[in-house]
């Protein structure tokens, strides 16, 4: 694969990432030359970006012990939960809902507005030294459908196509505290569908000691926008994984994050991506903006994304910025994207940014290359009798499935691997 | 009954420019089944380019002349559909295929060039047989195709691949090259085996006159400037041995 050449941001990253708050005032409404919004197409945002207005998502009760939902006709949006019995899901207050260690600050319009328009969290408690006997799964399920069924009367259904229906319906907000308690462990997945306009912030705390794994997976329909922010906080010797599947909606930019509260923690930070052309919303933008700061010593970093991009006007983007601020010394990061570009008028952008401001690093690296499948591989392939199309087929499996293997849910991994059969398809 | 002829074959190379540099000039050979054929040559004569026309390589045009397999067009196939005809290209270089397992690889080409999915536990019998035979430990059928094999651990499982695919004629483009005596004579005793077998034909391409002390072939052909230059038998392997192929070069652009 070739390197990206001239894949520099202009800014430093210290000065992108300087600046954060509760209040969407505090966040001009972006016209589209920012460094953080240049590759994100605010006219098919729905106004996320700027004034539509957001609904948070209302809380609910649990239906049983480990179940619970929020649902509600008209909601546009439920969480339905199903709990490891070692692990609490509830809804909370917003504003008394985030755990004292974390260090979560809305770092753009978006992140502020969803902040201020969702009231109820939703708060998934892994108790101190708790170890969850089984993975703890969030379904969030878009519902547009539905909304007319609490804000207007019924009327004839909405047209599939022509003007978006989801614009007119409104836009909704959530958030989401992931709270493991020193020497917890966890897996929490994060199982996203179904249509919505859709902001939210994931607020994730590991305490000391802890070790948690998150899988997200944007599963959406076709014509869903979300705009998301996932924030970590790492305690001393806390590992957290982190496994972002974009495979699903029109729009989706994901912005995942990591602090460190302490020393001796671990990120480790994988993506799987895949854009593709959907017949009814045009081709997927699939964005995500990492970003790593390191301000603590001896803590470690590990960035591994990639996507695949097929068909005209299906674009993915991964930003990848890790700062090494002068009192992160003994830091070990290293960041990788590789993102396979199958046809033509597909595009792929990978702007990688590593800021060194100690000169005491363990080690720090970055690799990021945009290419096509290798003619080799498919020669090699197809001269052992396999078709052209199975051939692409195995490669591109292959291709993703060290990623899909870092999951450690089997079905998930299983689900991850025939929804990418279906994006080949 | 098998037979591959090669009739006046002429191919070029695509540069990165994107001209044709003609490599073959004129290739007749005629391999049926029960025969074993080695090719040799000076680097650069052509012989990798012959292998990889006749297997279709996307880099390589054929320019002039015809391949045939038992009387079907060759060059009218798509890479594919050769070697599900019955050819083999054991490659010089076998490239490494993260993420692809070599046997779901290996289960993958067995359906592609049978027609039909083995059974499960048949196949995994026959492949655990195989790779015993070419003393291949068997925690290999869950690693990456080629990924992080040595040189001799890739020869072996090209080697592996042509037992189990069965192809009718099977050509071995410097199978031999950079193998340990102990790998080589594994490897052999695997072109050996294949060669007994009814049916079979084998176009050994080589640099060295090394592996035909474990390979006997029934004809030697003395590849230089991208054509035969000279046939004979098992005797012309020893000439080029003792005297090497000054003779056919100095020859060849006189």
């Amino acid at each position: 694969m070739a390197p990206v050449s001239g894949a520099v941001e202009t800014a430093p990253v210290a000065s992108v990432h300087s600046f954060g708050s509760e209040n969407p005032a505090d966040f001009p409404v972006p016209g589209g030359r920012e460094e953080e919004w240049r590759f994100t197409p605010l006219r098919r945002l729905r106004g996320l970006h700027d004034e539509a207005p957001l609904r948070g998502v209302p809380g609910g009760r649990p239906l049983s012990a480990g179940d619970g939902s929020s649902a509600q006709p008209g909601d546009g949006l439920a969480f339905a939960w199903d709990a490891a019995p070692e692990v609490t899901v509830s809804f909370a207050q917003r504003d008394v809902a985030s755990p004292a260690a974390s260090t979560f600050l809305p770092a753009d319009r978006v992140s502020a507005r969803a902040f201020a328009a969702a009231t109820q969290a939703l708060v998934v408690t892994v108790p101190k030294e708790a170890v969850a006997s089984r993975p703890t799964v969030i379904t969030v399920t878009g519902d547009s459908a539905s909304w007319g069924a609490r804000t207007s009367p019924p009327g004839p259904p909405h047209a599939a196509e022509g003007t978006d229906r989801l614009a007119q319906d409104g836009a909704v907000a959530g958030h989401v505290v992931i709270d493991v308690q020193p020497y917890g462990r966890a897996t929490v997945v994060l199982d996203q569908r179904g249509s919505a306009t859709y902001a939210d912030n994931v607020e994730i705390v590991v305490g000391d000691g802890g070790d948690l794994e998150v899988v997200s997976i944007a599963d959406w329909a076709d014509d869903a926008v979300q705009v998301s922010a996932h924030h970590a906080t790492l305690g001393r010797d806390a590992h957290l994984r982190h496994v972002a599947v974009t495979l699903g909606g029109s729009l989706v930019r994901l912005s995942p994050s990591v602090r460190y509260a302490g020393p001796g923690g671990d990120a480790e930070l994988y993506g799987i991506t895949f854009a593709t052309v959907s017949s009814n919303a045009g081709g997927q933008h699939l964005e995500h903006r990492l970003f790593v700061d390191h301000d603590v010593p001896n803590c470690r970093s590990l960035v591994r994304y990639k996507s695949a991009v097929s068909g005209d006007g299906a674009h993915v983007v991964w930003i990848g910025d890790v700062l090494i601020r002068p009192e992160a010394t003994g830091t070990e990061t290293y960041e990788y994207n590789r993102n396979l570009v199958l046809s033509d008028k597909a595009r792929a952008d990978s702007v990688p940014n590593l800021e060194i401001l100690t000169g005491e690093v363990a080690g720090a690296g970055h690799a990021s290359a945009n290419g096509r499948l290798e003619e080799e591989h498919l020669f090699y392939l197809m001269a052992r009798g396999i078709s052209e199309a199975e051939a692409r087929r195995l490669v591109i499996r292959g291709f993703f499935g060290e990623l899909i293997d870092k999951i450690s849910v089997p079905e998930l991994r299983e689900r991850v691997a025939a929804a990418i059969e279906r994006e080949l398809a | 009954m098998s037979t591959l002829e090669i009739r006046d074959l002429h191919a070029a190379v695509t540069e990165k420019d994107g001209s044709l540099r003609e490599i073959l000039r004129g290739v007749n050979l005629t391999v049926a089944d029960g025969q074993t054929h080695a090719i040799m040559g000076p680097n650069g004569s052509g012989k990798s380019t012959l292998a990889y026309a006749v297997a279709g390589h996307p880099k390589y045009t054929v320019t002039a002349g015809s391949v045939t397999l038992d009387g079907q067009d060759v060059l009218a196939m798509g890479v594919d559909a050769r070697a599900r005809a019955g050819l083999f290209l054991a490659m010089q270089y076998p490239v490494e295929v993260p993420g692809v397992s070599v046997s779901n690889f290996l289960r993958t080409a067995v359906t592609a060039v049978r027609g039909e999915p083995p059974k499960l536990r048949e196949f995994m019998k026959e492949m655990r047989g195989a790779m015993g035979e070419l003393s291949i430990d068997s925690k290999f059928a869950e690693r990456s195709l080629n990924e992080g094999f040595s040189g001799g651990e890739k020869k072996r499982h090209e080697i592996l691949q042509m037992e189990m695919l069965n192809p009718k004629i099977a050509i071995l483009d410097e199978t031999d090259s950079g193998l340990d005596v102990d790998a080589l004579k594994i490897v052999s005793q695997g072109i050996n085996r294949f060669a007994a077998q009814p049916g079979h034909g084998v176009l050994l391409i080589t640099h060295y006159t090394r592996i035909l002390r474990y390979v006997k072939p029934d004809f030697v052909h003395v590849f230089v400037g991208g054509r035969i230059v000279e046939e004979g038998g098992p005797e012309l392997a020893d000439v080029l041995e003792s005297e090497g192929y000054e003779r056919f070069t100095a020859a060849a652009t006189a």
